[in-house]
């Protein structure tokens, strides 16, 4: 924690995506999750209202196992928060990940 | 899903020959074929895939472990193995580390719910340090199964 950095006011983002893709979160999409995740400084969870867990680890994501129609919670926590926000949502229901393994 | 419902306990290996990826994925493969969990001809495409597969994107998650995978037609169920390697292997992992403890999966291909869910099992075992520990402490199949059937049996472990 840097000095100086009480005044900024924490920012606190959230929102729900459905998975999209047939196969649902496998490791690559997963993985591409992840990677996005760690593009950003602020904390970021994710949550299929069993399990909370870390959106930087690949461990954890892929232990959500969230099949094609889940709903997740995606909560971002720091300065950045609402970029990395944007850019999870845009990648899970927009791109549906770049998974061609999905490719109907 | 148990460890019980998916591994092969026969086919795994406590302590791999091959030396490098590609050559650990034919021998696990060829383990399950042996065990008599594939037919014959479908070893040879399911190593080439999966190492394709592996091309991609390496399954080396980090903390000494590789999960190489793939969705073959023939398979009827989710099939998995365990192979072990005390020397390290190395599998491109996200953490540039060796891995030492390789769990490999074949799914069916009509059923991606299921193979998830396969996922998830081996994903929160391997989350705990304990397990990676244990696992990779494991000298023999015997002690790989017991350590798979105890988890089985207490899932607060």
């Amino acid at each position: 924690m840097q000095a100086g950095q009480d005044s900024l006011e924490k920012v606190v983002c959230e929102t729900t995506v459905e998975i999209k893709n047939k196969n649902g979160l496998h490791m690559r999409p997963a993985m591409q999750l992840v990677d996005l995740a760690n593009q950003f400084d602020c904390d970021i969870t994710v949550n299929n209202s069993e399990n909370v867990v870390d959106g930087k680890s690949i461990m954890q994501i892929v232990m959500l196992a969230a099949s094609c129609g889940t709903k997740l919670k995606i909560k971002a926590e720091g300065t950045d928060a609402k970029k990395a926000i944007s850019a999870m949502q845009e990648l899970v229901e927009n791109k549906h990940f770049i998974d061609p393994d999905s490719a109907d | 899903m148990k460890f019980v419902d998916f591994v092969c306990f026969e086919a795994i290996i406590p302590e791999l020959q091959a030396k490098d990826r590609d050559g650990v994925i034919a021998e696990l493969v060829s383990a399950l074929e042996k065990a008599g969990r594939l037919k014959k001809p479908s070893r040879e495409k399911i190593i080439k895939s999966m190492i394709e597969r592996e091309n991609e994107a390496s399954t080396g998650i980090g903390k000494g472990i590789a999960l190489p995978h793939v969705k073959y037609p023939g398979i009827e169920d989710v099939v998995a193995v365990i192979g072990q390697s005390s020397t390290g292997i190395d599998f491109s992992a996200l953490d540039k580390q060796p891995v030492y403890s390789v769990i490999l999966l074949i799914s069916p291909v009509d059923n991606p719910d299921k193979h998830l869910q396969a996922m998830e099992s081996v994903f929160k075992r391997l989350q705990q340090e304990r397990f990676r520990k244990f696992l990779r402490q494991s000298r023999s199949a015997e002690e790989i199964e017991e350590l798979l059937k105890e988890v089985d049996e207490n899932p607060a472990l």
